[in-house]
């Protein structure tokens, strides 16, 4: 550990947080409807869309039809990519001359992009052709993120309402979120990562004949664009195999500092647009406060694991200072360790190095952040919105503890919303610790491991966690591309996705009818440090209550194996 | 759910004509106007315009005038269309049969020096272009050796190629094996 490192760590988080502040204004005022100064440009284009779907931007829908419609809309996003993936081999712009994607595999691929997860099951530059990447992928990349910016918009305005009716029209929110915020930042970001190296074509294949003469097959993309729109849109599906970790994915220390901040600014752009539009800056600020301590300390720790000597280099007494399986030079630790943190605590799940090859601590960390449910600062708007589930609990928790109506946001809190933030917050250990339990003794499951004993329990928790908390990150020794876990990993995501998604919508319109509460002395305070301890409490307690037991069989114990390891070397 | 099935399906087909041809079209024609060599892959060529290989992809060498690359997990080594880390947990005994191994094959090629980490592991991408600086160094001498030239000639060729963190800070100074290699045919001759 150096001072340069620990420099490149708090850079990388701070930039993110600071990023996020103005681009969260930005974004509250394009859920507002509010005026903007791309709208000469995008007025039109936003009332093209209205118009051919017959729709009506300005009827605030009720929150079972906001959902119906958020349900229907990615319906037809998962048809349509699961139709491209199936028919690859006869669509157009496959200079790769791939054929069709298996059944299972096109549907993994397609709930994992829908689902906002991009889990890859595919191999990249050896399975998708540049149309499946472009017309297919790309495009979930944003409707996804935006469909996570539609749970939050729906969820603040819950909170604003004085006896209201409607969430919002979800048409309008998806629109909106994609025109004004997405796609321009995805466009700015795109160019600048194509001057800087990442590849953007739309050729096939470059053969080289290398200096020693063996041939070398250079596979051509076109990445920018899609590298882009998987930081910002916090999706993580990489256009390669091995993600950020591929140099005509990442190229340079710049465009890694670069990517690494775009994987968490619009998560954290989604906290601040929550404040203002829910009128309530100061209490989210201390959502973002209590999300920015998790986050630091874990990378304060998982720089610190990932400097412990690993047993096989000590056993071959080399230099031991560095885990370096599985990571690049250009990176080394501290740019590896800190992308593997802001990757598992947003929901994005690309990486730059291999997690599979973490020290066993570090991979804990990475499932723990996983577990804690994607709110470190989450996917976009996703991640702001089960952020204030914990909140709804915490109040609940210190509701009970004092005997008084919980009250957030000048809201009260009552059974009904309880009861649906419970639903949102045990789907995940439902689908990870279930699935986790069958694969651990089903043969068939178990034919995709390739570490033994709990490295590879900590493969099938892994992959369990990362589908159900929607990240896509993955220990990528397990073999998945198989019927068994295409598809339970398949329904996980959907699962991890979908009823939190439906939960949250349903407090929103639990919330919206309520009056507002006018402030008042008896109510707990939800902006100061005490309600920041709580809310960290909360959060960890329900993570490690849940989870720790499955992370002790896991990296827990392989953790003192390795101890054992480097004192007997 | 069902009456939002054709705003659904119309906003879902708007959507693939902007975000899935329109903006990636569009960003491919400025990247291919304004940055060819970047967008095209950072191409390398020789003397007579053949593609040898990109600045950004690691490849194999194994000539003992020529610095060494580290090992890769991808196919049967630096095989561009098949991207891979190893995947390997920590204690698994494959792993530290490789790293053993891997440690004595250059301790009988390029002698005592302390191993780096990097020269023993592969990298995450299967296709790491660098080195670091410490193991570009322990193999200077094996190099000088080889091409009958002095082990500081070979040292003044590494430095110049050796790049340094983003600003001081952001990333790890490295060792481009290509071009390093190239530089070395350039200044000492291809047969070494």
């Amino acid at each position: 550990m150096n001072i340069q490192g620990w420099g490149e760590i708090a850079l990388t988080l701070g930039l993110a947080v600071l990023l996020g502040w103005p681009i969260g204004i930005y974004m509250s005022r394009v859920w507002n409807g509010e005026r903007t100064w791309l709208d000469p440009v995008l007025k039109p284009v936003e009332a093209v869309f209205y118009g051919a779907a017959g729709v009506d931007p300005k009827r605030s829908q009720g929150w079972l039809g906001y959902a119906g419609a958020l349900l229907a809309f990615n319906l037809a996003g998962f048809v349509l990519l699961y139709a491209i993936l199936r028919l690859q081999g006869v669509l157009p712009l496959n200079p790769q001359g791939f054929a069709g994607v298996s059944p299972h595999l096109a549907f993994n691929t397609a709930v994992s992009f829908v689902t906002n997860t991009n889990w890859q099951s595919y191999g990249g530059e050896a399975t998708m052709s540049t149309f499946s990447q472009m017309v297919g992928l790309t495009v979930q990349n944003f409707v996804s993120a935006a469909t996570g910016a539609t749970i939050a918009a729906a969820l603040a305005r819950g909170f604003v309402a004085h006896r209201g009716e409607g969430v919002g029209n979800f048409w309008a929110d998806l629109t909106r979120t994609t025109l004004y915020v997405l796609l321009p930042a995805a466009f700015v970001l795109a160019v600048v990562l194509a001057g800087l190296g990442i590849v953007q074509s739309l050729a096939a294949n470059v053969q080289a004949t290398g200096v020693e003469g063996g041939t070398q097959t250079l596979p051509l993309f076109p990445a920018a664009s899609q590298v882009a729109i998987k930081q910002l849109g916090i999706n993580g599906g990489g256009v390669f195999n091995v993600n950020g970790a591929h140099p005509f994915e990442n190229p340079s220390p710049l465009t890694n500092l670069i990517t690494a901040v775009a994987i968490n600014v619009m998560g954290w752009a989604a906290f601040f647009a929550f404040g203002r539009t829910a009128l309530a800056g100061r209490d989210i600020k201390a959502l973002a406060t209590a999300a920015v301590i998790i986050l630091t300390v874990s990378s304060a720790a998982m720089y610190a694991i990932e400097t412990q000597p690993a047993p096989a280099l000590v056993a071959a007494h080399v230099d031991a200072s560095a885990n370096m399986e599985g990571k690049e030079v250009r990176f080394g630790v501290p740019a590896s360790t800190i992308w593997s943190v802001v990757t598992t605590g947003a929901s994005n799940g690309s990486v730059n190095a291999m997690h599979a090859s973490f020290m066993p601590l570090g991979g804990g960390l990475q499932m723990f952040l996983m577990q804690l449910g994607e709110i470190l600062p989450g996917g976009i708007g996703s991640g702001i919105a089960i952020m204030v589930v914990m909140a709804l609990l915490s109040v609940f928790v210190a509701g009970l503890m004092v005997g008084r109506t919980p009250e957030y946001l000048g809201k009260k809190i009552e059974a009904r919303e309880i009861q649906f933030a419970m639903i949102a917050v045990l789907v995940l250990p439902l689908a990870i610790l279930g699935f986790s339990a069958v694969s651990a003794v089903f043969p068939t499951a178990l034919a995709g491991l390739l570490n033994d004993g709990p490295h590879g329990l900590s493969e099938i928790l892994y992959a369990y966690t990362s589908a159900a908390a929607n990240n896509g990150s993955a220990f990528a020794g397990l073999t998945a591309n198989a019927p068994w876990w295409n598809t339970t990993l398949g329904l996980g995501m959907l699962f991890g996705r979908f009823i939190p998604a439906v939960a949250v919508l349903a407090i929103a319109g639990s919330l919206v009818v309520k009056p507002k509460l006018a402030p008042s002395a008896g109510a707990l305070p939800t902006d100061n440090g005490l309600f920041i301890g709580l809310l960290i409490g909360v959060i960890l307690i329900l993570g490690g209550l849940q989870f720790l037991p499955a992370l002790a069989l896991g990296p827990i114990v392989e953790h003192f194996q390795v101890l054992a390891a480097v004192a007997g070397a | 759910m069902v009456n939002s099935f054709r705003p659904a399906i119309v906003m879902m087909a708007l959507f693939t004509l902007l975000l899935g041809l329109a903006y990636p079209l569009a960003v491919t024609g400025i990247a291919q106007a304004a940055f060819p060599g970047q967008a095209n892959g950072s191409l390398v060529r020789d003397a007579g315009g053949r593609v040898v290989g990109s600045a950004l992809i690691g490849q194999p060498f194994v000539g003992a005038t020529y610095l060494h690359p580290r090992p890769s997990a991808a196919g049967d080594g630096y095989d561009a269309a098949a991207s891979s880390g190893s995947n390997m947990g920590p204690l698994n005994p494959d792993l530290a049969a490789r790293v053993a191994e891997n440690a004595q094959a250059i301790r009988a090629e390029d002698g005592a020096g302390v191993i780096p980490a990097d020269a023993v592991t592969t990298s995450g991408s299967g296709l790491d272009p660098d080195v670091s600086p410490a193991y570009a160094r322990l193999q200077a001498a094996r190099i000088a050796r080889a091409r009958g030239v002095s082990v500081q000639q070979v040292q003044t060729i590494i430095d110049s190629q050796t790049e340094g963190a983003f600003l001081g800070f952001i990333g790890q100074p490295r060792v481009n094996v290509l071009l390093t290699n190239r530089a070395l045919d350039a200044r000492f001759g291809a047969e070494g």
